[in-house]
C-alpha cells in the first residue's frame, strides 16, 4: 500500500524545528503523505538542504538586513507568523496577504494564494524583492553575499560546483527549494487512524467529525483525499466568498482598471501584496478570466490547528469561524450579501452547532506530532472550539478558560 | 489613418479589457470589415427563476442569472445590448418574473426578452407583457435586422381547452420529457407577421432571429423542436445572411441548414443532457455538436454558462463563458459555409472528459 520512498531527509531542519523531529520518523515516508514530487532538474542531496535551509535563515537578504524567509515562515510557529492577519516584512511593512504555512507546500503544483507562481523554485525569487517583504531593489545584493561570503562560496562550491559569477540566482533559488521540500508532516492522530488503522488515535468526535466533512460538509470535494494520502487541496482555485464580498461593488470599475494596469506593465506579484483591492481580484489578477474572479487557491487543511488566523486575508481568527463562513454559504456574518461571483461549490449547509464542534476537532486532529506541542503552548484561538452561542458578540478571542484543545467533548 | 490599425490600436492600448482576455476572440478579426458594421451583444437565456414560497426562490438557478449579470456587466468594450432569451421564470408566476426582472435590473445597458415556454404558459403571458413588452417584434441595429418570435405556441385545443386550469397547464407544458405536453409552433399569424415584416427588408441585409425553441427540429420528445420549422425557415430563405439563435436547450449545438446558421444558447439554470444519449436506435438528428464533458454535480454553475456574440459583416460568432470550463467560440466560417467550433471542431481537439473522483 505504501508508495515507495523517496530519498527525502528531513534531518537537516531539525535543528529549525528546536529537535521536534524524531530522527526514526524523520527518515520514514509520513503517514498519509505521497512522496514528495522532486524535478528532475534539482535532485535533493544532503549538502543541498543545507544550504538552502542556511538561505532561508539569512536576514542579509532584506534591504533593511532583518527580515528572512523564515521571519514570516517560523518553523517555530509551524512555518508561518502566526498570529499576525497579514504578514509584516521590512520596516513593519503590511502586505495584504496571510502567510501561509511552508509545510507541506512542496505538493502543490502552483505556488501563491492565487498560483501565479509556477513551481517552487521560481517562487523563492518573488519575496525577496517585493516592497513590503524582503525589499530588496533587485537580486544583485544576494548574488554578492553567496559569491563573496566564504561559508556560502564553500558550500555553491560543494553541491553545484560553481563558484563567482558561476552562481546566480537559479542556484539559490534551487537550493532553497531543495530545503521546503523537506518541510514535509504527515502522522497526525488523523493519519495514524484512517490510514494507519488506530482506532484509538482519535475520538469518537474526530470520527464524526470527519463523516461530517465527507458528507454534509462538502469539504472534500476541495479539500481532497486519495485513497492512500491525503493532502486535502485540489490544487484549483475558487472564489468562497473571503475577501471579495469587500470589494465587490467596485469590481465593475476595478477589474478592468487592473488589467489595463497589467497590460501597461505593473508587476502582479508587488500589486497584489500591496493593493488591497488587486489582492481580492484573486486568481482573475494571474488569468483574467472571469471565472476565476475573488478565486484562490484551495489551502491544505494538514496543521490548520497551529497557523491561525486562516485564509488569505487572514480574516477569519478561528476554525469555528471558518466552518461557520461555510454554513452561511460563503458569508462570514450571516445575513451579509452573498457575493455575485461565488463558487459553484459554496452552498448554505445547514449543519448543527455539534456538527460544527465535530468538524472543527476533525481538523484540529490534523496537527503532526512535530507541531503539536506548538498546539499546546500556544495561547492560539484556532483551537477554542466552543458553541456560537456562546462566543456571539463578545470578543473574538474565545474565553481564556478554555483549555488549548478546547471545545465540548474533546 | 487606417481604420483597421484604429481599431486594433484600441484593442491594444485602451482597456485589454475582460472581453478581451477572458473571451479572446473577437477584437482581432473585426478588423476584416468596416469597424461600423461590427457590434457585439450579450445573449442571457433560461434562469428558470423558481419560487419556492413567498420571497423564497430556489438559491441555485438565482445564483446562475446573478452570476452572469454580473459578468456582463464587465464585458469591455460594453456590447450594444443584451437579449435574454426566454424561461426566466420556471412556473411562469407574478412573483417569479418579478424576481427575474430585479435580478436583470443589474444589467447596464437595453434588454430585449424573448418568450419561453416557462414564462408562457400560466397566463399565456399576460404578466410578462406588462413587464418586457410584445411578444414579438422586430428592430434595426446598425444594418442588421433583428427578429425576435414567440415559438414556444401550440395548437388552440391544447392551450385553450385540454387543461382543467391554467396552474395544470403550465406544470403540464413545463415537464422537458412529459408525454402530455404538446410541439411549440410559430403560428399562422405569426408567420404572415413575419412575412410582411421581411417584406420590407432588403435580401442582403443580414437578418439574426431570436426564438426560445430551436426552429429546426432536433428532438420532439422533449420539445427540442418547432413544428412548423420548415415554414418559418422558408421565409428566411430569400436572404443572404442569415442566423437563429434559440435557448431552450440548456446546451451548445450548432448548426446550417440552408442559408441559415443555428446556434444554441447554453443555461444560467441547469444542463440537460443530449437527446441523442437517450435513443436506443439509429436516429437521423441534425449533426450538431461537439460534445461537451458530463457536468460535475458538485459545483452548480459546472454546464451552465452565457454567451457573448459578435457580429460580424453580418455573420456572428458566439462565445460561450463556461465555468469550470475552457471558453468556447462557435463562429460563423465563410469557406465551410457553417458554424464550426473555433478550437474543438477537429476530432484531434477534442477535449479529453475530466477526472472525477
Ligand atoms: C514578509 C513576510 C514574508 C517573507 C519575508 C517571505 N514570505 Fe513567503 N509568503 C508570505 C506571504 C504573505 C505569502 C502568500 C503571498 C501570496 O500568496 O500572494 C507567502 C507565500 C510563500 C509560499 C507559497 C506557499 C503556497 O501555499 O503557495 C512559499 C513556498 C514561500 N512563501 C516561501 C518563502 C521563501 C522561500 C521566502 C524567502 C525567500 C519567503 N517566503 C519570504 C510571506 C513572506
Ligand atoms: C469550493 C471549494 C471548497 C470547499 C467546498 C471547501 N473549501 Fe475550504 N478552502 C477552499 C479555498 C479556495 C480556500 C482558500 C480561500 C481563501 O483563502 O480565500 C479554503 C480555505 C480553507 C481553510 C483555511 C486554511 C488556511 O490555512 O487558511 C479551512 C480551515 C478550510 N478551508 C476548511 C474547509 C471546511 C471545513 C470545509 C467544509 C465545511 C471546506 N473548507 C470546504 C475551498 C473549499
Ligand atoms: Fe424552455
Amino acid at each position: 500500500m505504501a508508495p515507495p520512498i523517496q530519498p527525502v531527509r528531513v534531518a537537516t531542519c531539525a535543528t529549525l524545528l528546536s529537535g521536534l523531529v524524531a530522527m526514526g520518523a524523520a527518515l520514514a515516508q509520513p503517514l498519509g503523505l505521497p512522496p514528495v514530487p522532486v524535478p528532475q532538474n534539482n535532485p535533493q542531496t544532503p549538502e543541498k538542504i543545507a544550504l538552502g535551509d542556511k538561505l532561508f535563515n539569512d536576514k542579509r537578504f532584506s534591504s533593511t538586513g532583518e527580515v528572512s524567509c523564515a521571519t514570516c515562515h517560523d518553523p517555530k510557529k509551524a512555518f508561518t507568523d502566526s498570529p499576525l492577519v497579514t504578514s509584516e516584512g521590512i520596516n513593519k511593512l503590511t502586505g495584504t496577504r496571510n502567510a501561509p504555512t511552508v509545510i507541506n507546500s512542496a505538493y502543490f503544483k502552483l505556488f501563491f494564494w492565487d498560483g501565479r507562481s509556477l513551481d517552487m523554485e521560481d517562487q523563492a525569487q518573488h519575496p525577496i524583492v517585493n516592497p513590503v517583504e524582503m525589499g530588496l531593489v533587485n537580486h544583485d545584493p544576494v548574488l554578492q553575499i553567496v559569491r563573496t561570503d566564504p561559508d556560502y562560496v564553500a558550500r555553491f562550491k560543494k553541491v553545484f560546483n560553481k563558484e563567482g559569477e558561476q552562481v546566480t540566482m537559479k542556484e539559490v533559488q534551487q537550493a532553497i527549494a531543495s530545503f521546503e521540500r523537506t518541510i514535509v508532516a504527515g502522522d497526525s492522530p488523523f493519519d495514524k487512524w484512517h490510514y494507519g488503522g488506530d482506532e484509538k488515535a482519535v475520538s469518537e468526535q474526530v470520527k464524526r467529525g470527519f463523516n461530517v466533512f465527507l458528507t454534509k460538509g462538502r469539504c472534500v470535494s476541495c479539500h481532497t483525499m486519495e485513497q492512500d494520502y491525503a493532502l486535502f487541496t485540489d490544487n484549483r482555485f475558487h472564489n468562497i466568498g473571503v475577501g471579495v464580498n469587500r470589494i465587490q461593488a467596485e469590481i465593475p470599475q476595478f477589474a478592468p482598471a487592473f488589467l489595463t494596469a497589467k497590460s501597461a506593465g505593473t508587476d502582479v506579484d508587488k500589486a497584489v501584496l500591496t493593493n488591497p483591492k488587486a489582492s481580492e481580484l484573486g486568481r482573475f489578477a494571474v488569468t483574467e478570466t472571469l471565472d476565476e474572479i475573488g478565486a484562490f487557491k484551495t489551502s491544505t487543511l494538514r496543521n490548520v490547528a497551529v497557523t491561525a488566523p486562516f485564509m488569505h486575508d487572514g480574516s477569519l481568527k478561528t476554525l469555528r469561524d471558518v466552518v461557520e463562513h461555510y454554513n452561511n454559504g460563503g458569508v462570514t456574518k450571516k445575513d451579509d450579501p452573498v457575493n455575485d461571483f461565488l463558487s459553484g461549490g459554496i452552498r448554505p449547509l445547514n449543519l448543527t452547532d455539534a456538527e460544527i464542534s465535530d468538524l472543527v476537532a476533525f481538523m484540529e486532529s490534523l496537527t503532526s506530532p512535530q507541531f503539536a506541542a506548538q498546539k499546546a503552548a500556544s495561547a492560539n484561538p484556532a483551537s477554542c472550539n466552543v458553541k456560537t452561542t456562546a462566543v456571539a458578540n463578545v470578543s473574538p478571542v474565545a474565553p481564556a478558560g478554555k483549555s488549548a484543545s478546547g471545545g465540548e467533548g474533546m | 489613418m487606417d481604420i483597421k490599425y484604429d481599431r486594433r490600436s484600441f484593442i491594444k492600448t485602451s482597456t485589454v479589457g475582460v472581453a478581451g482576455a477572458a473571451l479572446p476572440l473577437t477584437m482581432v478579426e473585426l478588423a476584416f470589415a468596416k469597424p461600423s458594421d461590427n457590434f457585439t451583444f450579450a445573449y442571457i437565456s433560461d434562469s428558470h427563476i423558481q419560487q419556492i414560497k413567498g420571497n423564497q426562490f430556489v438559491r441555485n438557478w438565482d445564483r446562475g442569472l446573478i452570476r452572469a449579470v454580473a459578468e456582463t456587466n464587465l464585458l469591455t468594450p460594453r456590447p450594444d445590448f443584451v437579449i435574454f432569451g426566454g424561461d426566466l421564470a420556471q412556473m411562469g408566476s407574478k412573483p417569479e418574473l418579478d424576481h427575474g426582472a430585479e435580478l436583470l435590473s443589474k444589467l447596464n445597458g437595453k434588454v430585449y426578452h424573448v418568450m419561453g415556454e416557462h414564462d408562457y404558459y400560466l397566463d399565456l403571458g399576460e404578466y410578462w407583457s406588462k413587464l418586457f413588452g410584445k411578444h414579438y417584434y422586430s428592430f434595426d441595429h446598425k444594418g442588421v435586422h433583428f427578429v425576435v418570435l414567440n415559438s414556444i405556441l401550440t395548437t388552440d385545443e391544447w392551450t385553450f381547452h385540454r387543461w382543467p386550469s391554467n396552474e395544470q397547464r403550465m406544470a403540464e407544458m413545463a415537464g422537458l420529457d412529459n408525454p402530455n405536453g404538446s410541439p411549440f409552433m410559430v403560428g399562422d399569424q405569426q408567420r404572415d407577421w413575419l412575412k410582411k415584416d421581411l417584406a420590407k427588408v432588403k435580401k442582403d441585409t443580414p437578418v439574426v432571429v431570436f426564438s426560445h425553441s430551436p426552429l429546426q427540429k432536433i428532438y420532439k420528445g422533449w420539445n427540442f423542436w418547432t413544428d412548423d420549422a420548415e415554414q418559418v425557415q422558408a421565409l428566411l430563405a430569400p436572404f443572404d445572411k442569415v442566423t437563429v439563435f434559440y435557448g431552450h436547450v440548456h446546451q451548445i449545438q450548432y448548426n446550417q441548414i440552408g442559408n441559415i446558421a443555428f446556434t444554441s444558447a447554453m443555461a444560467t439554470a441547469w444542463p440537460w443532457p443530449y437527446p441523442q444519449s437517450y435513443s436506443q436506435a439509429q436516429q437521423l438528428l441534425p449533426k450538431l455538436t461537439v460534445q461537451m464533458n458530463r457536468a460535475d454535480p458538485f459545483f452548480e454553475r459546472d454546464a451552465t454558462g452565457w454567451q457573448f456574440i459578435d457580429v460580424n459583416s453580418g455573420r456572428a460568432s458566439a462565445t460561450f463563458n463556461l465555468y469550470n470550463n475552457k471558453v468556447r467560440t462557435v463562429a460563423f466560417d465563410p469557406q465551410a459555409g457553417h458554424p464550426i467550433d473555433k478550437t474543438y471542431q477537429d476530432p484531434d481537439r477534442r477535449i479529453q472528459p475530466q477526472t472525477h473522483y
